[in-house]
């Protein structure tokens, strides 16, 4: 759903604007990484980004349109997230879903103009994010087969959806213009997008079956399935093959799945764990008794109201909280990794330059 | 097919409006419907004024009120969730026909309703009194990146091509005999959905190929710069200045 002028405050609009800016920027960088093939894409390659991505978009466009008959006259549609990241790449996907957005917004009115900032990072940011990193995640716990490509798109386009939906009560309990419990938000958001979720999932995930059948190799999430060229002499004995250079970019791409699995973890479990009850009624106990609370609930309104509401800052707070733990965890760890790799290039620079000596 | 690739939403007339660089309309339209989003909601009266302006400018613009009216439709789902607000929202509720309703709920409903309308009343204005190209030229203009800018460009230029091609595949499954019923005939649609992909996308291939044959490394030539002078953007001024005199009055007032 595209969200309207109004129903998020103009602060909040603002600063998810400015993460979709953010956002977007970096996607710019990636989609020509993604297209050029090299390390030097901006000056090689880079320049396919625009009509590739352009016709990408305009694929996702016209599929939106394409009806998919539920039951009894309703119908559904693809709304294109997790499809476009797993076959194009999540910049480019992320490219490509904002550029539609845009649009929709700027021609047909649909989705207000503030409100751009939150349509994109909720729709074309995050669902295209956590889609790409859980289908990265499935492609390789799974035994390399065309199946397990449908069954990690299936799970990627199911869960992508729902979490559009938290990134979306996220912003609303941040700059929601009315005093809806968010709880109440939570349930009616997620509620709705998993039944949503689950048609996405089937789509996509018969889609992408259909485009590994005919062309595989423009399945973007699934580069590197194919087994690797294997060499024999005429009495057939493989030969080994020779180290590949390109060891250091998966051992990258592996690097960003996990960080950005870490965050979702952080972020959004630890959301959902403790909305467990025993987690709500213990919190609610400890900060029922907060004199803030008090004085604001005797205004007019029962207590426990506030005690939720006290609850819900709670949770979104111990999301963030496990974002910034990743996030500094993170920082020290690469400290260290960066410190150790470079000490050990140091150390095989002086060898190889002994050996040139020789 | 051969309805020539004016967009249906431009509505072609030469006014004051119509004439105005695309890079001010822009920033007019955004500048006002972000002052109508920070208006206090408890102040009615004021988007009573924000309307009047807006009806000022579509008769400035002479666009026809029916043709405004009409697109404002694109907002019913909204409608229907804003509806829903003063049943769900809390806190004090008020007795409206037997029915237990929230006053902030209403207010809520009340705010998006007015907003979510200004704003796309607002984008509707854009899209009926700008071209296509000239809104995208304008983007650039406004320092939007030009590699966003060109994939926007290509997803018009070529939306209308896929789309066809989406009906095209429509008609061949129709005239074999296939009508989707139900979920069991989402796998042949899916098909579709694949093979429209892979068009489009080899397509693309195409596309770029045909490009750099013709001098394409990355940057589209700029044929025609446009400019804006100072009156014409104080012309486009006018629009969010009018909001923010009567946004500001607002805040003073409630």
């Amino acid at each position: 759903m595209h969200v309207p002028d109004g129903f998020i405050d103009a602060p909040v609009s603002l600063a998810t604007g400015a993460v979709a800016a953010a956002a977007v920027a970096v996607s710019l960088r990636g989609a020509r990484r993604e297209h050029g093939g090299t390390s030097h894409a901006s000056s090689y390659g880079g320049e396919r980004t625009a009509p590739l991505a352009g016709l990408v978009a305009a694929f996702v466009f016209a599929a939106q349109m394409l009806n998919f008959p539920v039951a009894a006259g309703t119908s559904g549609h693809l709304l294109g997230g997790a499809l476009a990241a797993i076959l194009v790449g999540p910049a480019t996907g992320v490219l490509c879903i904002s550029v539609v957005l845009l649009m929709q917004g700027v021609l047909f009115a649909d989705g207000g103009l503030t409100a751009l900032g939150v349509n994109i990072s909720d729709m074309a940011v995050v669902t295209t994010v956590v889609s790409y990193a859980l289908f990265r995640l499935l492609v390789k716990a799974l035994p390399r087969r065309r199946p397990s490509v449908t069954v990690a798109a299936f799970v990627a386009a199911l869960v992508s959806v729902p979490a559009a939906a938290c990134a979306f009560t996220l912003i609303y309990a941040l700059g929601g213009t009315t005093d809806v419990p968010i709880g109440k938000v939570f349930t009616a958001m997620v509620g709705v997008h998993v039944l949503i979720g689950l048609g996405e999932a089937a789509i996509t995930a018969l889609t992408v079956g259909a485009v590994m059948a005919v062309r595989p190799d423009l399945v973007h999430g699934a580069r590197g399935l194919a087994r690797p060229l294997e060499l024999r002499n005429a009495d057939g004995t493989v030969l080994q093959p020779q180290v590949s250079t390109a060891a250091p970019r998966s051992n990258r791409r592996i690097m960003t799945v996990g960080l950005v699995a870490a965050l979702a973890l952080a972020g959004f479990v630890s959301y959902y764990a403790s909305t467990s009850p025993d987690g709500l009624e213990k919190v609610a106990h400890d900060k029922g008794i907060d004199s803030k609370e008090r004085e604001h609930a005797v205004k007019d309104s029962p207590l426990a109201d506030y005690q939720v509401k006290d609850v819900d800052d709670e949770r979104i707070s111990g999301g963030l909280a496990g974002v910034i733990g990743v996030g500094a965890t993170l920082a020290a760890g690469t400290g260290v990794f960066v410190v150790v790799r470079r000490r050990r290039d140091r150390a095989e620079t002086a060898a190889s330059d002994r050996i040139e000596a020789v | 097919m051969g309805a020539g690739h004016a967009h249906k939403l431009y509505r072609h007339a030469s006014s004051p409006v119509h004439g105005l660089p695309p890079h001010c309309k822009i920033a007019a339209v955004f500048c006002f419907v972000l002052v109508v989003v920070a208006t206090p909601r408890e102040a009615v009266w004021a988007f009573g004024l924000y309307a009047l302006l807006l009806a000022a400018v579509t008769a400035v613009a002479r666009i026809p009120a029916g043709l405004v009216l009409r697109r404002l439709l694109i907002e019913v789902p909204f409608v229907a969730f804003a509806l829903l607000m003063p049943f769900v929202a809390r806190g004090e509720r008020v007795d409206v026909l037997g029915l237990s309703l929230s006053v902030e709920g209403l207010w809520g409903a009340w705010n998006i309703l007015a907003k979510g309308t200004l704003g796309v009343a607002a984008s509707v204005l854009l899209a009926s009194t700008t071209e296509l190209r000239a809104l995208l030229l304008g983007l650039e203009r406004l320092r939007m990146p030009s590699l966003l800018v060109q994939i926007a460009s290509f997803m018009i230029r070529y939306g209308d091509v896929v789309t066809d091609e989406m009906r095209r595949m429509r008609i061949a499954r129709e005239s074999r005999g296939f009508t989707a019923r139900g979920t069991r005939d989402w796998g042949v649609l899916a098909k579709s959905a694949g093979a429209l992909f892979i068009r489009s996308y080899e397509r693309g291939e195409r596309v770029h190929l045909a490009m750099v044959s013709r001098g394409y490394a990355g940057a589209m030539p700029v044929i025609d710069e446009v400019t804006a002078s100072r009156a014409q953007w104080a012309r486009a001024a006018v629009l969010p200045l009018a909001a923010l005199a009567v946004c500001l009055t607002g805040w003073v007032i409630a």
